[in-house]
């Protein structure tokens, strides 16, 4: 079979190319060029190729497979860093690998694939395609520390259908070692890329407030009936949920406060006890991975990337979709909220900012 | 595998292979007093008499560099001392990133050089380092450099022409051009890389080095000359002589392209004989060069650069082509083409823009070139 796999020059993706190409497929390598390294190394004039694309190529040339490079800086610049920006300024948290997912790699590489005739596009995730009676299901991986069936939820059944997901059978990631290891890549060793790739070390904050410099401004930290209780550094620093940053906010008659809610219009940090969550969170950007159901379905759902699913309720409205979560919580807007029937993935959505109503007075 | 990619690299021509074979085996530094430095100088200074002929230079005035960017980089160091620098707008890399504060001289929508804006740049202001190519890279395209020559010498300027996809497949020679300096290389026209040459009329022969090193090159250049690349250099550039019958082979490639829906950049100017850049609207310039590779074809997209990502070309931009500028592939016809591999590119290609019609999302480009 021909099959293209998107290589990052990381160990997981190049021990995907090196499994399936001794497997005995045809495979091709492509490695997408997402920004300037240069630019992003602080090197004038620079052409481009970072360590990663280096050592994808290395890889690409041990294994004997052809490789090449996709320009995808503008595509990238648009849809995912602009877009992570403008989340950051509108008072949410986005989560750019998912609109990178969405976008970049599985919209456009399949796309690619395609074209180029090859029958699958094989990634480095950590998650598991299941062939089920009506077509591709998407389940978490073997290794529950490494999922990354969140950050997957918006693949639309057609790309499924034309995925291929290796490493979502390991065990675990010494076992992902213990193959480059033994295929004789260079990246064996390789550490793990940690953070947003894009983000330079001094934090996405100077990054979205160069884009967005609203996002930068200080304001107020209110309680949620509307108190201030200090000042802040711009709101893109914070996110629903969190407890670090808040300086003398961090308490208020005595009980600890995380962040409930962002106010972009009037540059506020609302905070209150972590009880504050709520049971139902509105999502936007639904994508289905089964039939969209009629009615209300029962199943599990996780808000964050690292969390464990919590039961409820979720019914389709529109685009979007209600969840009616068992335990109130605190969804922050922007990230995934994603339904899960034990492993597989059932759909997801992104969580819309809640009106102004149902987070008190001080939105 | 099919190489229609000559204007990356000209593939080895055999005459240059024995020249470069039979140099390595000469041990000796032509800068050494002993027999063997004689011997290294011997074969140092046939390939200079040998390039000086062939591109009408002297001798004397011709000085060995690693390449053609080597050699384009001393021209404007040396030539540019307090002139304005004017270079054209579809130059290459190493003329664009070679002195800093350049304006651009424009091009027409065929690629040719705008001569009455040009005069006009020249007319106003101190005087200036005119750089042009003679053909371009890309598309072919050759500029008008005998009037652009004359129109540099009535203003004042001085005109470095970097000739290095113009040499060995049309007719070159300096002093009929009327440049002032001239930059070719060896592997452009079948010799092996590492070597290139700047050609100086006369009054520039003492040109400043941009290496002062050891004083080579009569202080012009630098370093240990690169003796059997050079050697090689003057075999193929005695070998290359004209490339006007890779002309019908690169009809024939154009025509199958156009059949095709793609554009042909630059069909009005005068081109190389080798060379054809064909945009097929819609579909993206890389996916293109990968389809052809897969299909054992080599061909290149303008403007790949060193990690091997295909971008928008600047030369089709200045050409006022858009979005075609990301969606053309060049076809470069090396000297040893076979009728047939051009027939093999001819099938590849209609079955690469079928397949990437179909699958590719449509950006409207294509619609809008249609209209």
């Amino acid at each position: 079979m021909l099959i293209m796999v998107a290589m990052s020059g990381g160990v997981d993706s190049s021990t995907v190319a090196g499994l399936l190409h001794e497997a005995g497929h045809e495979v091709i390598g492509v490695t997408l060029q997402l920004y300037n390294h240069g630019a992003a190394a602080g090197r004038k004039g620079a052409c481009c190729a970072g360590q990663d694309i280096h050592d994808a190529r290395r890889v690409a040339d041990h294994l004997g497979i052809p490789h090449y490079v996709i320009d995808a800086e503008s595509r990238f610049a648009n849809a995912v860093i602009a877009d992570f920006a403008d989340s950051y300024a509108a008072g949410e948290t986005p989560v750019p690998c998912i609109r990178c997912n969405q976008t970049v790699k599985f919209t456009d590489l399949t796309a690619l694939a395609g074209g180029l005739g090859a029958e699958r596009l094989a990634t480095g995730h950590y998650v598991r395609r299941v062939e089920g009676p009506d077509g591709a299901e998407l389940h978490r991986a073997v290794d529950k520390a490494r999922d990354q069936s969140w950050f997957l939820f918006a693949t639309t059944r057609a790309q499924l259908a034309a995925a291929l997901f290796p490493l979502g059978e390991m065990p675990d990631k010494a076992t992902v070692r213990f193959h480059a290891e033994r295929l004789g890549l260079r990246v064996a060793a390789k550490p793990d890329s940690q953070d947003i790739c894009f983000v330079p070390s001094r934090g996405y904050a100077s990054l979205v407030g160069r884009l967005r410099p609203e996002a930068a401004l200080a304001g107020e930290i209110v309680t949620l009936d509307g108190r201030a209780l200090a000042e802040h550094r711009g709101i893109a620093h914070y996110t629903v949920g969190q407890a670090k940053g808040l300086g003398p906010a961090s308490f208020d008659a005595g009980e600890r406060q995380v962040v409930v809610g962002l106010d972009p219009g009037r540059r506020r940090v609302v905070v209150g006890p972590r009880s504050s969550g709520s049971r139902e969170v509105w999502l936007r950007e639904v994508n289905w991975l089964v039939p969209p159901p009629q009615g209300a379905i029962h199943c599990s759902f996780k808000l964050r990337a690292r969390e464990e699913p919590q039961p409820g309720w979720v019914r389709a409205e529109g685009e979007g979709a209600v969840v009616r979560l068992d335990q109130p919580s605190l969804a922050a807007p922007g990230q995934a909220c994603v339904f899960y029937d034990g492993d597989r993935v059932l759909g997801g959505g992104f969580i819309s900012r809640p009106a102004a109503a149902t987070v008190g007075r001080a939105l | 595998m099919i190489y229609l990619d000559a204007n990356a690299s000209e593939p080895l021509r055999p005459d240059a292979l024995a020249a470069v074979h039979s140099a390595l085996m000469q041990t000796g530094n032509p800068s050494s007093v002993h027999q063997a430095g004689r011997a290294a100088r011997r074969i140092l200074e046939e390939a200079r008499e040998q390039l000086a002929f062939r591109f009408s230079a002297r001798p004397g005035n011709l000085v060995f560099t690693s390449g053609a960017t080597e050699a384009n980089a001393l021209a404007v160091h040396g030539l540019r001392a307090s002139r304005r620098l004017l270079i054209g707008a579809t130059e290459h890399d190493s003329i664009r990133a070679s002195g800093s504060e350049a304006e651009i001289i424009p091009v027409d929508d065929s690629g040719v050089v705008a001569l009455d804006s040009l005069e006009a740049m020249l007319g106003s202001g101190p005087p200036a380092l005119v750089c042009l190519m003679l053909a371009n890279n890309e598309t072919g395209v050759m500029h008008p450099v005998r009037e652009v020559a004359a129109l540099c010498r009535s203003h004042g300027a001085l005109l470095h022409v970097d000739a290095v996809q113009a040499a060995g497949r049309v007719p070159l020679d300096l002093s009929e051009l009327g440049a002032d300096s001239l930059a070719i290389s060896s592997h452009k026209l079948g010799g092996p890389a590492g070597a290139g040459a700047l050609l100086l009329a006369p009054a520039h022969a003492d040109i400043c080095p941009l290496i002062a090193g050891g004083g080579q090159e009569r202080g012009r250049r630098g370093g240990t000359p690169a003796v059997a690349a050079i050697a090689g250099f003057a075999a193929a550039a005695l070998a290359a002589s004209g490339g006007e019958h890779l002309a019908p082979l690169r009809d024939s490639a154009e025509r199958a392209a156009v059949a095709r829906g793609a554009v042909v950049c630059g069909a009005a100017a005068p081109r190389l004989p080798n060379t054809s850049c064909v945009a097929l609207p819609g579909v993206r310039a890389d996916a293109q060069v990968i389809a052809l590779d897969l299909a054992r074809i080599a061909v290149s997209a303008g403007a790949a650069c060193s990690s091997g990502k295909v971008g928008a070309s600047h030369v089709l931009r200045a050409m006022g082509l858009g979005p075609l500028a990301g969606q053309a592939i060049r076809i470069s016809l090396p000297w040893n083409a076979d009728p047939a591999h051009v027939d093999a590119f001819g099938r590849a290609y209609a079955a690469m823009a079928e397949r990437l019609h179909a699958a590719l999302p449509h950006d409207g480009s294509r619609e809008a070139i249609m209209r």
